[in-house]
């Protein structure tokens, strides 16, 4: 029988800086931006306090949900070295914390939203948290190499999410929106897991490049990338946005295909010699908050 | 101005914190963060009630 006890760390309450890093700040700051932006572009002007606490919410309730990932998590974490410095993997903190702690997050997070703005911003909320934690991390993280491009919907959720706070229902544009991000996903995450393979492999995180290879995971970042391209400008031919928005979208899309062309190209097998795929992880997080930023300047500067 | 310690580097390390004291520590933050985090709770629960009353909710 093994008897299990705790180290000093975990023994003592979780330091609020631990608990702070249980919500992925990083991550957050995205879907944050994201989601304003969503907020912003809808057509209706949303009173700055109800505003704030909209953002506040989706916030919130990404690191909740980032929280109960990790708590999920907690062994995989322990055998990448991108992860294993975590609070939980460190063993900083006791799994049952920040268990308590996300889902008391997630609950917050959904009442104060449902209360501030209205219920079906709370709902969407509610189903992103689930999604992201229940689709996601439990059910097929573990158990397909197509895990990113479902769990992929679960960040795609805070435009839409912004825009129903302030309007109160959903429309063609927020839609597009999201599909701009599920479609983002796959090429985003792929350049990352293809140079962290070993990584994920240690893990036995089934991701794409560990279980068909580098060549098929290049390929499929191209074919990802020519309908998120197609997402990214159709709000301009759709007369959703302006032409602003439609050359930005135009323009930094084309640089995304060009940079995946590269990563198609490239043959190296080893991190050392994927400096195409650390160029596209690297610009793909700049696409989508300039994109974004490009939406809420025709919305603001031309209207 | 401050002198040179001249034992500095001879004399011991402090002994480590004891557990008890890192445990109060911990609480003390932590009960700090979360008066704070409270307070600014009930701002925000009073600005929110006054948006919707203006509204006309």
């Amino acid at each position: 029988m093994t008897t299990v006890t705790a180290s000093t760390d975990t023994a003592l309450p979780a330091d609020w800086r631990d608990l702070l890093a249980l919500t992925k700040p990083r991550v957050m700051s995205l879907v944050v931006f994201t989601a304003l932006c969503g907020l912003l572009v809808a057509p209706v002007n949303i009173h700055p306090v109800l505003g704030f606490t909209a953002i506040l919410c989706i916030a919130l309730g990404a690191g909740a949900a980032a929280a109960l990932n990790m708590w999920y998590e907690a062994d995989l974490d322990a055998f990448m070295k991108r992860t294993a410095s975590r609070p939980l993997p460190a063993g900083r903190m006791d799994r049952q914390t920040a268990l308590h702690f996300g889902v008391g997050l997630s609950f917050f997070s959904v009442i104060l939203m449902g209360v501030a703005t209205n219920w079906l911003a709370a709902a969407i909320l509610a189903v992103s948290i689930l999604f992201y934690v229940i689709v996601y991390t439990v059910w097929l993280k573990r158990r397909t190499p197509q895990n990113i491009v479902i769990g992929g919907a679960a960040g795609a959720f805070p435009p839409l999410i912004g825009w129903a706070a302030a309007t109160g229902d959903v429309a063609t544009l927020p839609i597009l929106l999201f599909a701009l991000i599920f479609l983002w996903t796959p090429p985003h995450f792929w350049a990352l897991s293809l140079f962290v393979r070993s990584d994920y492999a240690a893990a036995g995180v089934p991701m794409l490049p560990v279980v068909a290879g580098p060549k098929a995971t290049r390929l499929q970042i191209v074919l990802y990338t020519l309908p998120m391209a197609a997402a990214a400008v159709a709000p301009w031919p759709l007369g959703l946005t302006g032409p602003l928005y439609g050359v930005a979208a135009a323009a930094l899309s084309l640089v995304f295909l060009v940079l995946s062309l590269r990563v198609l190209a490239n043959k190296a097998t080893e991190p050392k010699g994927m400096k195409p795929e650390k160029q596209l992880f690297a610009y793909s997080i700049l696409y989508l908050f300039t994109i974004f930023g490009a939406l809420v300047a025709d919305r603001w500067l031309l209207s | 101005m401050s002198r040179p310690d001249p034992l500095e580097g001879v004399r011991p390390a402090p002994p480590p914190e004891p557990f008890a004291d890192q445990v109060r520590r911990r609480q003390r933050q932590r009960a700090l963060i979360m008066a704070l985090l409270l307070g600014a709770f009930v701002i925000l629960v009073y600005a929110i009630s006054l948006v919707r009353m203006g509204m006309g909710e």
